[in-house]
């Protein structure tokens, strides 16, 4: 078993890939540099991020699965975590170390390990998709803060463009302290890098004072709506709470008056 | 200003929740027109305390209505308040709900005032002013108004993603029994309407590219359940029929919830909505639609209606024995889909990784499928030797005792043996 230390990038970990096929090194414990400490084992190669290498093993990968399980890798990537990370550093050896078609046989606990990671991460963005609720203000920005489970918000840039091409708008994620801002152009990544990251969500929260004058009473009539759409006598909690789930609650304007 | 427009969104959106379709799918509109919106797999934005999804805003254009249907909340003559929208009111909300992504789209529907083309000509206006307006590609599922003109339906079609008309009860009787003034056949006259423009449409788009869509999400329907006497044979086979004969996308099945009513005809307020029984028809609906059941299998003479203490795939297996154990590593794709706790993924996936060798059962388990109930219906590499097909009582008997269902009664009673 050989330790290798990338820089948590999803290049970094094609690369890595590189280097184990060049060295080949069949068995590798995968670090980010956060992630490891030099007491651990002791000689771990450090690996160099290059997107040269990068993308020639993407395009070997892409050459060997079909473009379902393609979407499920780089899906699985935005999972956000060194475990994920080690399952697609995994399954991209056993795909260059078999033949063609290897990618279908989901009895491989590499193969039904990746679809179920990709699965996760899929529901969560479909999620976001779902849970993001834009308050309008005064400037006619559109915002929204969220805090999602896996760092989706890459996955639903462009779905957000497509549909809201004609309002500007952004999108914070405040676990991650970064967020997508539509200017009516293009989206950019975008970060606040004057205030501490524990002011964040005020800060954007600050427009209140400057939301649009109508917003108050948009709020209130999708709140009316939420309550009278409910039919009493089939009142089902739990489903209710399965579907939309509580650390959600505080995102969405249907759930509870509290402003923050 | 704000209380009245309040006032009526309270009123119009508690009055159309007995509609129970929310689908926003099925339909592919692109943003193109520098506007705002599209649509594709729908997106379910929240769901209300009784766990139904939320996707569009669904309301009605009035609650006043000239007709007096005893299911209905709206009917003449029951004693409710009420309220009708303008065109511009629906248009705003609906605009400003959308940009703030609470909703996926707008569900259109309304009581009849004056008469069926009057209100046809009110949603129709609405329609064009999103689509035309405020360039709106996100979804709109429209309701058809009974009677109402085919000039005005055939307009609605090229702006609406989805058209639905309700047949309300199950059968002729049952409908006629609680509706006099409505009727099947009327229903059956809108749908087909709606079905030839969409094939001719369809054809014309063959030949020209630049023929719009119509109705580009396809027709559903909705049946009220248990308010009239039809048993589940009756339901699925109209159902059935009605998938058949004008290519629905969705029948809904809706369990009566009680409201005021003093004819005597229908069941009492308090009484519980069937909501296990309404399970199990979509359940059924499921089977005839992706599994390959016809309904015959599912309710027949010898079975008219559906078991609610198991679904009604398991019902079938245990029913046909005799076809059983599947072969997981031989059996059709088919015929796996057929084995009670194994689902269309779960099938494609078994069919995919079998190509590979022999799957065993710790394989099956990983691969997602209800294990615990497939294992009486399946043989797989290290299934151990057996004899002969299963006891259908006994495998129930195991099943019923291993499940632990919401929906079982509290005061859990001795089990048959038989």
């Amino acid at each position: 078993m050989t330790s290798y230390i990338f820089d948590g990038t999803f290049y970094g970990l094609l690369s890595a890939v590189f280097e184990s096929y060049e060295r080949k090194h069949k068995q590798v414990r995968l670090y980010t540099h956060t992630a490891y400490s030099s007491d651990m084992f002791g000689g771990a190669i450090t690996v160099t991020t290059n997107p040269e290498k990068a993308l020639r093993v993407w395009k070997g990968l892409n050459g060997r699965i079909d473009a379902q399980h393609r979407e499920e890798f780089y899906t699985s990537w935005y999972a956000d975590d060194l475990k994920t990370w080690q399952l697609l550093f995994d399954y991209a050896l056993y795909i260059f170390e078999h033949p063609a078609g290897a990618d279908r046989d989901y009895g491989h606990a590499l193969v039904l390990g990746l679809s179920q990671v990709a699965r996760k991460v899929s529901r969560e963005r479909h999620r976001m998709k779902a849970f993001i609720r834009f308050e309008k203000g005064a400037n006619q920005l559109y915002h929204a803060v969220i805090k999602p489970d896996y760092d989706v918000l890459p996955l639903i840039a462009e779905h957000f463009r497509q549909r809201y091409a004609d309002q500007a708008w952004v999108i914070y994620d405040e676990q991650r302290h970064y967020g997508l801002y539509y200017d009516l152009h293009q989206v950019q990544e975008v970060v606040f890098e004057a205030v501490p990251a524990a002011q964040e969500h005020a800060a954007i929260r600050q427009e209140d004072t400057l939301l649009d004058s109508q917003e108050a009473l948009y709020a209130t009539l999708w709140k009316d709506y939420f309550r009278n759409t409910n039919i009493k006598e089939r009142s089902n909690l739990k489903l209710h709470i399965q579907h939309v789930p509580k650390r959600y609650w505080r995102y969405l304007t249907e759930k509870g008056d509290v402003r923050y | 200003m704000s209380e009245r427009i309040r006032e009526k969104l309270s009123i119009l959106a508690d009055a159309a929740k007995y509609d129970v379709s929310c689908a926003s799918s099925g339909s592919n509109r692109k943003n193109t027109n520098g506007g705002i919106g599209d649509t594709g797999n729908g997106i379910c934005h929240s769901y209300t305390e009784d766990g139904r999804c939320v996707s569009l805003l669904k309301i009605l254009l009035t609650n006043f209505c000239i007709y007096d249907c005893q299911f209905c909340v709206s009917r003449k003559s029951n004693d409710v308040k009420r309220a009708a929208f303008t065109v511009d009111e629906v248009v705003e909300l609906t605009m400003n709900f959308y940009r703030r992504n609470y909703i996926e789209g707008l569900f259109l529907s309304s009581g009849i005032f004056k008469n069926a083309d009057y209100t046809m000509e009110r949603m129709l206006s609405i329609v064009k002013k999103l689509r035309q307006e405020q360039r709106f590609n996100g979804y709109i599922h429209l309701k058809t108004i009974p009677g109402a003109s085919e000039e005005l339906v055939t307009e609605a079609g090229l702006y609406a993603d989805r058209m639905s008309i309700n047949l309300e009860m199950p059968t002729e009787q049952g409908l006629k029994t609680v509706a006099p003034e409505k009727s099947h056949a009327e229903v059956e006259k809108e749908l087909g309407l709606v079905r030839n423009k969409t094939l001719q449409y369809e054809s014309e788009r063959g030949v020209i590219k630049s023929v719009p869509r119509f109705v580009p999400a396809g027709q559903s329907t909705q049946m009220v359940i248990g308010a009239t006497p039809e048993n589940d044979k009756e339901v699925l086979r109209t159902a059935d029929r009605f998938y058949k004969d004008f290519s629905l996308k969705r029948v809904y099945y809706s369990g009566y919830i009680p409201i005021q009513n003093n004819t005597g005809l229908l069941p009492l307020i308090g009484t519980p909505p069937p909501v296990i029984r309404e399970n199990r028809l979509y359940q059924s609906d499921w089977l005839m639609r992706f599994y390959g059941f016809s309904v015959h299998e599912i309710v027949n003479d010898e079975h008219p209606d559906l078991e609610l203490d198991i679904d009604p795939k398991l019902s079938w297996a245990l029913r046909n024995i005799h076809q059983f154990p599947v072969d997981i590593n031989t059996a059709d794709y088919r015929l796996i889909l057929r084995v009670p706790g194994i689902g269309i993924q779960s099938a494609k996936k078994i069919v995919s990784a079998r190509q590979f060798g022999k799957l065993r059962s710790h394989q099956l388990r990983q691969l997602g499928i209800a294990y615990n109930r497939a294992q009486h219906f399946i043989r797989c590499a290290d299934s151990p030797f057996s004899l002969g097909e299963q006891d259908a009582g006994r495998v129930r008997q195991i099943l019923l005792q291993e499940s632990q269902s919401k929906w079982r009664p509290k005061d859990t009673a001795q089990l048959s043996l038989f």
